[in-house]
């Protein structure tokens, strides 16, 4: 019984991060970085793959150390401890493709200041053990990701007419040159967000639907 | 080192390299204290503020850590240098006007995460700026960042009378007009020269 209660306790953990709680379509945090890397999809995921290992860290470390550190200093802590993390990724990108970095930019330095990761390690690793932290972590970094590759997936078909580089559609497929443009990503992340208000209110006017989603 | 003019600096940070509606950066705050144009105004000001303090200090830390040949350590220096003056800035406010203390709310320590003032220290590094550009452009940026922040509250203000849809209220409806706004800022493009 104990045992069962954790194990669902431990999924629950994995799964709300990648719908019901995810980062960015129901939260609404670390719009920067969604918005300006999503041009391309092959961007976007490697941004949330960075996010992700940057997020997994900061939460593992985070939560090992959540009895030493002093209440006063938590916040500063964290931010130290994150920061150490993104710097080392930020050259692991660096050695693994010039090119990349250079897609990224100065948004690889910028997780530091993701919401999400010092959201989640105030709100959840700060509290709990180390292996509900780092499940948390997985579950927002997917959804994270998964939520980077919807918009970056999106723009980049519109845009360029073509998905991870690969020309999708046919060529005489007029681009939509403004879904790369910094407006682009607004009303893209704007139309996903109409498009989940919407499902979520027709599910609420279906009594018997509304019922299961009222039990989980 | 760079040459480019100081003018040029400061048009190229507040209208079109707006740190707002082309570079995505600060968009928390810009979603989220956007309600009234008045405190947009004094957010504007203590990030501009915030954006100066670390612009000098992100100057002088960039010089120090070249010279001891540890530029690693730039981001890790960069971040503590801004939390701390954020801690100013509130201590500040908290003192002098209690009120816009409560109206700024959980914003205000969240400067501290606003990636605006991060990559403008980052920004500023890269473009190899003297201490006179840098000052200048973090008094762009953070015109910039006051001017995308007064505008967007100066629309809300008026949405909040319209009738809207159900579905659209809040964020995506937020967003939309950002999407404009940011379309609007591209007719800047080719100003600076």
């Amino acid at each position: 019984m104990a045992t069962a209660a954790a194990t669902s306790g431990g999924m629950d953990d994995f799964v709300k991060g990648i719908w019901r709680e995810n980062p960015v379509f129901v939260q609404v945090l670390g719009m920067c970085p969604t918005l300006a890397v999503s041009n391309t999809a092959r961007n976007a995921l490697a941004m949330g793959l960075a996010t992700g290992f940057v997020l997994l860290a900061a939460n593992a470390s985070i939560s090992t150390i959540r009895r030493f550190v002093p209440k006063q200093v938590r916040i500063a802590t964290y931010i130290l401890v994150i920061a150490s993390f993104v710097t080392a990724v930020d050259y692991l990108i660096q050695a693994i493709s010039l090119e990349l970095h250079q897609a990224l930019g100065a948004f690889i330095a910028l997780i530091v200041v993701n919401c999400i990761i010092l959201g989640r390690a105030e709100a959840f690793a700060s509290k709990h053990p180390v292996g509900r932290s780092v499940l948390d972590a997985l579950g927002m970094a997917l959804g994270f990701a998964l939520a980077l590759f919807c918009l970056g997936a999106v723009r980049e078909l519109l845009g360029s007419g073509t998905l991870f580089g690969a020309a999708v559609l046919p060529a005489r497929f007029q681009e939509w040159v403004v879904m790369i443009l910094p407006s682009g990503g607004f009303f893209t992340l704007a139309a996903w967000l109409l498009l989940f208000a919407w499902w979520r209110q027709r599910r609420e006017r279906r009594p018997q639907v509304a019922a299961n989603g009222g039990a989980r | 080192m760079n040459d480019e003019a100081l003018w040029t600096i400061f048009v190229n940070a507040t209208l079109i390299n707006n740190f707002v509606l082309a570079y995505f950066l600060g968009i928390c705050p810009f979603l989220g204290v956007s309600g009234k144009i008045a405190t947009g105004v004094r957010m504007g000001g203590a990030v501009t503020f915030v954006m100066l303090i670390s612009s000098l200090c992100a100057y002088g830390i960039h010089k120090l850590l070249i010279a001891l040949g540890a530029p690693y350590l730039e981001l890790i220096s960069f971040i503590v240098v801004i939390a701390s003056a954020v801690q100013l800035v509130e201590m500040f406010i908290k003192k002098v006007s209690p009120a816009l203390f409560r109206a700024l709310g959980i914003f205000l320590p969240l400067i501290t995460t606003n990636c605006a003032i991060l990559a403008l220290a980052l920004f500023q590094t890269n473009k190899g700026y003297g201490l006179a550009q840098c000052l200048v452009y973090a008094l762009g940026g953070g015109a910039g960042f006051t001017l995308a922040l007064v505008l967007m509250a100066g629309l809300r203000e008026k949405l909040e009378l319209a009738s809207v849809p159900d579905v659209a209220r809040g964020t995506a409806l937020a967003l939309v007009i950002a999407g404009l706004l940011s379309m609007a800022f591209m007719g800047f493009a080719g100003l600076g020269g």
